[in-house]
């Protein structure tokens, strides 16, 4: 891990087309601006974490489904 | 072919049922290979591992309780399991049924998949309305009476 130490406004760059700029530092909060191509996916890791937690809750549950009233028949595929 | 599932025991599948996810669901990376089948209450299907008999997941349709989710998804992204055209995408989301308390509905990553290929992915939306756990029941009857007003 490359560990390194900005001042408000300076950036890092990561490659040729990604930019991570200090925007504001306040008590223990960093506000950060990235500026990314569109196809790189940028996430708070929480909300990774939270959807492979997500995924473990759902591969556990219970094999009896709840009957609902959708008030439809299942489309073909 | 003949599969092991988790809900149903030893069951009969079609070839065309077999959906590939190159990249795995998030948390389950290694297992790519999935067979799509029809559960026992509509209007849900169980989405059973190949690789791992244990690991199968119940999913639905989630306009169906949610006519207003939008899954805004990058073309490219839609582009890596084939889908030129995002209309031909089938959208899924992964229900949970925990040992008490509310079926919930993850509509923060839902399945997409690539009808022809049968090729899919988990995505992640950015949207701040989509969260991890949905009740079903409570935003089915939220757009049921929605839509007899």
């Amino acid at each position: 891990m490359l560990i390194l130490s900005r001042k408000i406004n300076e950036k890092i760059m990561i490659g040729d087309d990604i930019s991570i700029s200090i925007i504001e530092i306040r008590g223990d909060q960093v506000r950060l601006g990235v500026d990314a191509p569109k196809k790189v996916k940028v996430f708070r890791q929480e909300v990774f974490d939270a959807i492979k937690a997500e995924n473990k809750a759902a591969a556990e549950s219970a094999i009896v489904i709840p009957e609902l009233d959708f008030g439809v028949k299942r489309e073909p595929l | 072919m003949k599969v092991a599932t988790k809900a149903k025991g030893l069951i009969e599948v079609d070839e065309r049922q077999k959906i590939t996810f190159p990249h795995g669901l998030l948390g389950f990376e290694t297992l790519k290979d999935y067979v799509l089948f029809d559960a026992e209450s509509q209007p849900y299907y169980w989405l059973q591992s190949l690789d791992s008999e244990q690991v199968a997941f119940i999913i639905i349709n989630p306009f169906l309780f949610r006519p207003d989710f939008e899954a805004n998804i990058d073309n490219e992204e839609l582009k890596a399991i084939g889908i030129a055209d995002p209309g031909k995408a089938l959208i899924f989301s992964i229900v949970t049924i925990p040992p008490s308390g509310p079926m919930t509905a993850n509509l923060q990553g839902p399945l997409v998949i690539n009808r022809d290929s049968r090729q899919g992915l988990q995505v992640i939306l950015t949207d701040q309305r989509w969260k991890t756990k949905h009740d079903i029941m409570a935003e089915l009857q939220t757009a049921n009476a929605g839509a007899r007003k």
